[in-house]
């Protein structure tokens, strides 16, 4: 017979292993896409799929063959910054506003804000893209950046907002008994304070803006096209390519997974919209 | 919320002369308010205004890019020829499946998990980051990695494995195609209510549990009783923002099936996709744009009445 205590052990073991089991079954696809890319295509394409073989980089040398990656990488790196960049400076005196200068329609105001997150993207699609036909926006990075900085900002808000929800209004209203201007008080008081709150909500908006996969497919072609709409060409057959596109798409997640595994727990608020802390 | 009112209930009445510079202060709230909330209100208005209506123009008229000419005025003809189209149908139910299929797996899966994972055991930050890196990567990637190297018909890897079961492979796609977009989608939503319901858990009160497990109260009990009531409301917002983003669908069904075969994986976003962009029908995709903004806003209209009050209400 086992104690209860032996009893409770082998239980906590059991679900260890358990737990162990569903998060690799779940990380598997990962791990596959990571090994495919250091397998030759015979190899990548072989039945049934290898799990031993002799590894190759030619992958990653080879990256450029196909379509100019870096071109792509680029696109995805100033678009993503520069929708961020530009969001941040809307969210932040907007967040402060609103967290500190509390009146009656500020909660209707965040509420809204909310609401246009609601507008399926289809709905305004096809003005967008004749919109963008006509002012030459068709295709270019701008184009993006002003996309991803609109359908991102609600959320920008909504983070930031939370966030400055929890600095006490008394340390504010000291600095502004001092003598601080609006800007000092901002500059030297509410960013440091609530600099890990303001990281997160960068690297919430930088996730959302590398992977969004919705306009890019819908309004670049080639020239601005990020990574999103480079792998997406890959779906066309064409012979062996699979260990190519593993590379390419590993290279393309790399950054945005450890951005995400760094700022897991921040991001519960951004992507909750304040509701689940 | 509560307690700051409660605070300046009994200051401003004690300190009586102060309220003449709190006017003040409010006027000078309001132009502060003014000045900085009302970029971002400007932006949000016209990104919603001016398509918006732009959409409702181009669905009142005959509009084909194809056929440049006079745009004459028709009413409701496009919403007509939309509706009644073989492919509203299917895009519809394809729609509503996908939602709530997903809906279901992850968060049934979702709870589960995050239950498993809420105990100590070795590893347990490692795990965590391996539940949820799914929902960093790209839809795009997603789509094509589960495509190619897990579910071909020849050499992925479930082919590997049935075979190693003595079955015969699937053909995903031909043969579940619905299904096999409902798994991809699934397994790229379920990190985000692990993450979320893994949170909502660690907030659950240790003491309480263990008070009712001294009185006797079984597992089961535990969890209908005391966790499944504190899981109500991050279930909720799993539920309202899965649905913002899963009735747009669209990157998962562009590079895998292209909405077949036939009309099988099409989902109203796909639908207006290939009725704009691929037949270039301006006035039809309008009529079927406007359509998943009816949808969407009933399904918001819902979800933010069940939940909109207590995100603005901290507790």
């Amino acid at each position: 017979m086992l104690s209860l205590k032996q009893r409770r052990s082998l239980n906590t073991l059991l679900m260890g292993v358990l737990a162990w089991g569903v998060a690799l079954a779940i990380f598997f696809p990962i791990f596959w896409m990571l090994l495919t890319s250091f397998k030759t295509e015979i190899d990548a394409f072989a039945t049934p799929p290898q799990l031993f073989f002799s590894p190759t980089l030619e992958n990653y040398t080879l990256v450029n063959e196909r379509s100019d990656y870096l071109h792509f990488a680029w696109n995805s790196v100033v678009v993503s910054f520069g929708s961020t960049i530009i969001g941040m400076m809307l969210a932040v005196p907007a967040a402060y506003s609103m967290a500190f200068f509390e009146t009656k329609r500020t909660k209707g105001t965040l509420l809204w804000m909310l609401s246009t997150k609601m507008l399926p993207p289809v709905g305004v699609l096809v003005p967008i893209y004749l919109l963008f036909k006509d002012t030459g926006l068709l295709d270019t990075k701008t184009g993006l950046v002003i996309i991803y900085t609109l359908i991102n900002l609600p959320i920008m808000i909504w983070m930031a907002y939370t966030y400055f929800k929890e600095i006490p209004k008394e340390v504010l209203e000291a600095a502004r008994m001092d003598g601080s201007t609006l800007f000092q008080e901002i500059w030297r008081v509410l960013l440091p304070m609530s600099k890990g709150g303001l990281a997160a909500t960068v690297l919430l908006s930088l996730i959302l803006s590398w992977n969004e996969a919705f306009w890019s497919l819908n309004l670049t072609a080639s020239e601005a096209a990020p990574l999103t709409a480079l792998i997406a060409s890959y779906s066309s057959p064409e012979g062996l390519f699979w260990a190519k596109l593993s590379a390419v798409s590993t290279l393309a997640c790399a950054p945005i997974l450890i951005f995400g595994w760094i700022s897991q727990k921040q991001l519960v608020r951004g992507l909750s919209f304040g509701a689940v802390k | 919320m509560k307690t700051t009112a409660l605070n300046a209930g009994p200051v401003s009445s004690a300190a009586e002369p102060e309220k003449d510079s709190r006017k003040g202060e409010s006027k000078k709230t309001s132009r502060i308010n003014r000045f900085m909330v009302s970029p971002s209100v400007l932006v949000l208005a016209l990104w919603m205004v001016i398509p918006l209506s732009m959409t409702i123009y181009f669905s009142l008229i005959r509009y084909n890019l194809l056929y440049p000419g006079d745009n004459e005025f028709v009413g409701l003809e496009n919403f007509q020829f939309f509706v009644t189209d073989f492919g509203f149908m299917a895009g519809m139910s394809n729609t509503l499946l996908l939602v709530g299929a997903v809906l279901l797996i992850t968060v049934v899966l979702g709870v589960l998990i995050s239950l498993l994972i809420n105990q100590a055991f070795w590893g347990q930050g490692i795990v965590r980051i391996l539940l949820i890196s799914p929902f960093f990567i790209m839809p795009t990637v997603n789509a094509l990695i589960w495509k190619n190297l897990l579910l071909h018909p020849v050499s992925g890897v479930f082919a590997a494995i049935w075979k190693f079961f003595g079955a015969t492979p699937i053909d995903w796609f031909s043969e579940f195609p619905l299904f096999s977009i409902i798994m991809i989608v699934s397994w790229q939503w379920l990190p985000f209510a692990i993450l979320l319901l893994m949170t909502a858990l660690q907030s659950l009160d240790q003491e309480q549990q263990e008070a009712a497990r001294l009185d006797g109260a079984g597992p089961w009990a535990l969890f209908f009783h005391l966790t499944l009531p504190h899981l109500a409301r991050p279930i909720a917002v799993v539920v309202m923002i899965e649905t913002i983003f899963l009735l747009s669908i669209f990157a998962e069904i562009f590079t895998t099936t292209g909405g077949g075969p036939g009309y099988e994986t099409t989902n109203l976003a796909y639908l207006i996709y290939s009725q704009a962009l691929l037949q270039f029908d301006v006035g039809l995709a309008s009529a079927g744009g406007l359509i998943a903004v009816v949808l969407a806003n009933i399904a918001a209209f819902f979800l933010v009445r069940l939940i909109g009050k207590s995100l603005t209400e901290k507790q």
